[in-house]
C-alpha cells in the first residue's frame, strides 16, 4: 500500500524535562517531605506516628502499583501482539523503569512500619502468638506461619524483586530493538511477557494480602487480591492516559491520535466497571453470609467515620466513569478524559484510604496537611523519575514491528 | 444500455479502489455503495457514512432488560411470595444486582444481534443476496447507480483511470448464492 507510508513525524523527538513540569515535581516533593516531617514530630494528634506511616504505606503502595501496572501494559501488550499502542510505549516504559525505586521505597516503609509496630500490629506484637501469655490470639498464632516478620520480608523482596527485573528487561529490549532493529528483541519480550504475567497474575494477590489485607489480620477474603488488582490497573492506565494527553498538549508525540485516546478512554472505562465488579462480587459475599469474622470488615468501614467516604468511594470509581465516559465523543475528547482521569485517580487514593485507615488508625482518622501533602509528595516524586526516565530515549520505539500500524490506528 | 441498473468497477488493490471514489466524488457522480472483502480504515468517513445508530437499539434493550429484572424480582420476592432470607429485608437491593446485570445484558445483546439481523436481512432459509461474488474473494467494488447518473462511458472512464481491472454493467441489482 505505496501511499500510506508517508508521514511527517519526527522519530528522534525526545521529551526535554525542564521547566513548569521539574519545578513543580519538586515542589511537591518539598511539599511531602515537610508534610512528612510535620506528622512525625509536629501534628498534636495523639496517634500522629500511626497516621504518617499509614500515609506513608499509602502513597507507596499506590506509587508502586502504578509503576507495575506500566510493566503490566507493557507485557500485555507484548503478549497480545498489540499494533494500536506502539507509538506510546515509551510512557508504560518509564513507569516500569522507576518501579525498582518504587519497590525500595515500600519495603522500606512496610519493615520500618512493622518494626516500629506503626503498622501490622494485628500480627505482629508482643506475645500475639506465645501460648499462655496474656495476649495470646489463637487466630493469628494459627497465621503466625505465614504472617511473620522473616516470612513477610522475603516475600515481599522476593515479589517486587521479580517484578522489578522483568520491568527493567522489558525497557532494555526496546532499548536494543532501537539500537539493533530486527525481531530478536521483540520476540524476547513476547517471551519475558508472557513468562512475566504468568507469575504476576499468581504473586499479585498474594502481595496484596501481605501489605494491605494483613492490616487487618484477623478479617480475610479471597476475593482482595483480585480487586487490589483491579485498583492498581484502573489507576495505571489513568496515569498513562494522563501522561499521554498532557504530553501531547505540550508538544510532544504528535502521531497519538483521537483513536489512541479512544481506545485508552475505552480501557479506563472498562476496568472502571470491572473494579466495581470485583468490589461488589466481595461485598455481596460478604453481606449475604453476614457471618461476624467476615462482616467486621464493613461494620468499620459503616461507622460514621468513614460511612461518607464509603459512598463517595462508589461514586467516584464508578457512577462517575461510567456516566460521562459512556458516549464515543466523550472519550475522544481529551480534556474530559482527562478529567475523568484525574478524578479517577482521587478516587483510587480514596479506595486506599478505606483499605488502609481503619486497620491502622481505626476510628480516629484525619484528613489534612499529612494526608495532602504525602500525596502530593509522592505525585511529585513519581513524575519527577518518571519524567526523567522518559527523557532519556525517543518518544518512539522505532524499530518496533507494529509502529506502523499505530501511526495509522483508527476506529 | 437503458436495462443497465448498476454499474460496477472492480479493483484488485484497495488504494486504487480509494483513488477511484475520490476520482467520482470530484465529478459529482454519487456512489451507491462500496463492497470490500477487508475492511478499510477511514472508508466510511470517505463515504460519508452515518454512525450506526445500534448503540441506541442495544441501549433501550437493555433497559428494557433492567426494567423486566426488578420487576420480576419484585412481583416474586416481594409482592407475590414474601421470604424471610437470612433475617434480611425482602427488598434487599444487593440480592437483585447479579440478576439485573445479567438480564439486562442479556437483552441487550440479544436484541443488538436481532436488530442486526433484521437491517441486513438475514433470517433462516434466506439465501444470501450481493452486488458481486468477487467482492466477498478478492475484489474491491464501488458500485454506481446508473439510473440516477447519466454519461455512464464517462464513468467507465473514470473507474478505468483510477486503476479498475474491469467495469460491469448490471441489469439486476444482486445475484445470490441460491
Amino acid at each position: 500500500m505505496g501511499t500510506h507510508n508517508q508521514h511527517t513525524h519526527n522519530f528522534t523527538q525526545q521529551y526535554e524535562f525542564s521547566g513548569k513540569a521539574k519545578t513543580w515535581s519538586l515542589i511537591a516533593i518539598v511539599i511531602g517531605i515537610v508534610a512528612i516531617a510535620y506528622g512525625f514530630l509536629l501534628d498534636p494528634a495523639e496517634n500522629h506516628v500511626e497516621r504518617t506511616f499509614a500515609n506513608l504505606l499509602l502513597m507507596s503502595y499506590y506509587f508502586t502499583c502504578v509503576c507495575a501496572a506500566g510493566a503490566f501494559f507493557l507485557a500485555l501488550q507484548y503478549v497480545s501482539q498489540a499494533g494500536w499502542s506502539a507509538g506510546l510505549l515509551r510512557i508504560p516504559q518509564a513507569f516500569a523503569k522507576v518501579l525498582p525505586i518504587a519497590a525500595v521505597i515500600l519495603i522500606i516503609i512496610c519493615l520500618s512500619g512493622l518494626l516500629t509496630h506503626n503498622l501490622y500490629h494485628h500480627w505482629n506484637g508482643e506475645g500475639l502468638t506465645v501460648k499462655g501469655s496474656p495476649e495470646y490470639d489463637p487466630a493469628i498464632a494459627n497465621k503466625a506461619a505465614f504472617l511473620n516478620v522473616p516470612f513477610f520480608t522475603i516475600r515481599q523482596v522476593v515479589f517486587l524483586g521479580i517484578y522489578s527485573i522483568f520491568a527493567i528487561a522489558l525497557a532494555r529490549f526496546s532499548n536494543n530493538e532501537d539500537l539493533e532493529g530486527g525481531l530478536k528483541n521483540y520476540k524476547k519480550s513476547f517471551k519475558i511477557s508472557a513468562i512475566f504475567l504468568v507469575i504476576f497474575g499468581f504473586t499479585t494477590p498474594i502481595w496484596a494480602f501481605d501489605t494491605i489485607m494483613s492490616l487487618e489480620a484477623h478479617w480475610f477474603s479471597t476475593m482482595f487480591g483480585w480487586y487490589n488488582f483491579a485498583a492498581m490497573w484502573v489507576s495505571g492506565l489513568c496515569v498513562i492516559t494522563v501522561t499521554a494527553i498532557l504530553l501531547k498538549k505540550a508538544g510532544y508525540m504528535n502521531w497519538l491520535n483521537d483513536s489512541h485516546f479512544h481506545d485508552l478512554g475505552k480501557l479506563v472505562f472498562a476496568f472502571s466497571i470491572f473494579w466495581t465488579y470485583v468490589w461488589f462480587a466481595q461485598f455481596l459475599l460478604i453481606w449475604y453470609a453476614n457471618m461476624p469474622e467476615e462482616t467486621v470488615y464493613f461494620y468499620k468501614r459503616w461507622e460514621p467515620e468513614y460511612k461518607l467516604w464509603f459512598w463517595v468511594n462508589i461514586v467516584i470509581n464508578f457512577v462517575a466513569p461510567v456516566l460521562i465516559l459512556m458516549t464515543r465523543d466523550a472519550k475522544r475528547r481529551t480534556n474530559t478524559l482527562l478529567g475523568v482521569c484525574i478524578l479517577l485517580l482521587m478516587g483510587h487514593w480514596l479506595d486506599y484510604y478505606l483499605m488502609i485507615m481503619p486497620g491502622t488508625v481505626e476510628e480516629h482518622p484525619g484528613f489534612g496537611v499529612i494526608e495532602i501533602g504525602t500525596a502530593l509528595g509522592f505525585a511529585g516524586l513519581f513524575s519527577f523519575l518518571m519524567l526523567g526516565q522518559l527523557s532519556r530515549k525517543p518518544l518512539v520505539p522505532k524499530n518496533h514491528p507494529f509502529l506502523e500500524e499505530s501511526l495509522h490506528h483508527s476506529i | 444500455m437503458s436495462n443497465v441498473k448498476y454499474i460496477l468497477g472492480h479493483f484488485e488493490d484497495p488504494d486504487d479502489m480509494m483513488h477511484g471514489i475520490d476520482k467520482l466524488q470530484e465529478n459529482n457522480i454519487g456512489i451507491y455503495d462500496v463492497y470490500t472483502p477487508m475492511p478499510i480504515h477511514g472508508i466510511e468517513d470517505k463515504l460519508g457514512y452515518k454512525r450506526s445508530r445500534l448503540p441506541i437499539a442495544a441501549f433501550c434493550f437493555g433497559l428494557t432488560g433492567t426494567i423486566t429484572a426488578i420487576s420480576m424480582i419484585y412481583y416474586m420476592l416481594v409482592y407475590d411470595w414474601p421470604m424471610n432470607i437470612g433475617g434480611k429485608p425482602s427488598l434487599a437491593m444487593p440480592d437483585f444486582v447479579p440478576i439485573t446485570f445479567e438480564l439486562t445484558v442479556l437483552f441487550g445483546a440479544y436484541g443488538m444481534m436481532f436488530t442486526f439481523f433484521y437491517a441486513n436481512h438475514f433470517f433462516p432459509g434466506r439465501a444470501p443476496r450481493v452486488m458481486d461474488f468477487r467482492a466477498t474473494d478478492d475484489r474491491f467494488v464501488i458500485a454506481i447507480d446508473a439510473k440516477s447518473n447519466p454519461y455512464p462511458d464517462k464513468i467507465e472512464d473514470l473507474l478505468k483511470e483510477a486503476g479498475a481491472v474491469e467495469v460491469k454493467h448490471n441489469e439486476r441489482k444482486y445475484v445470490s448464492y441460491e
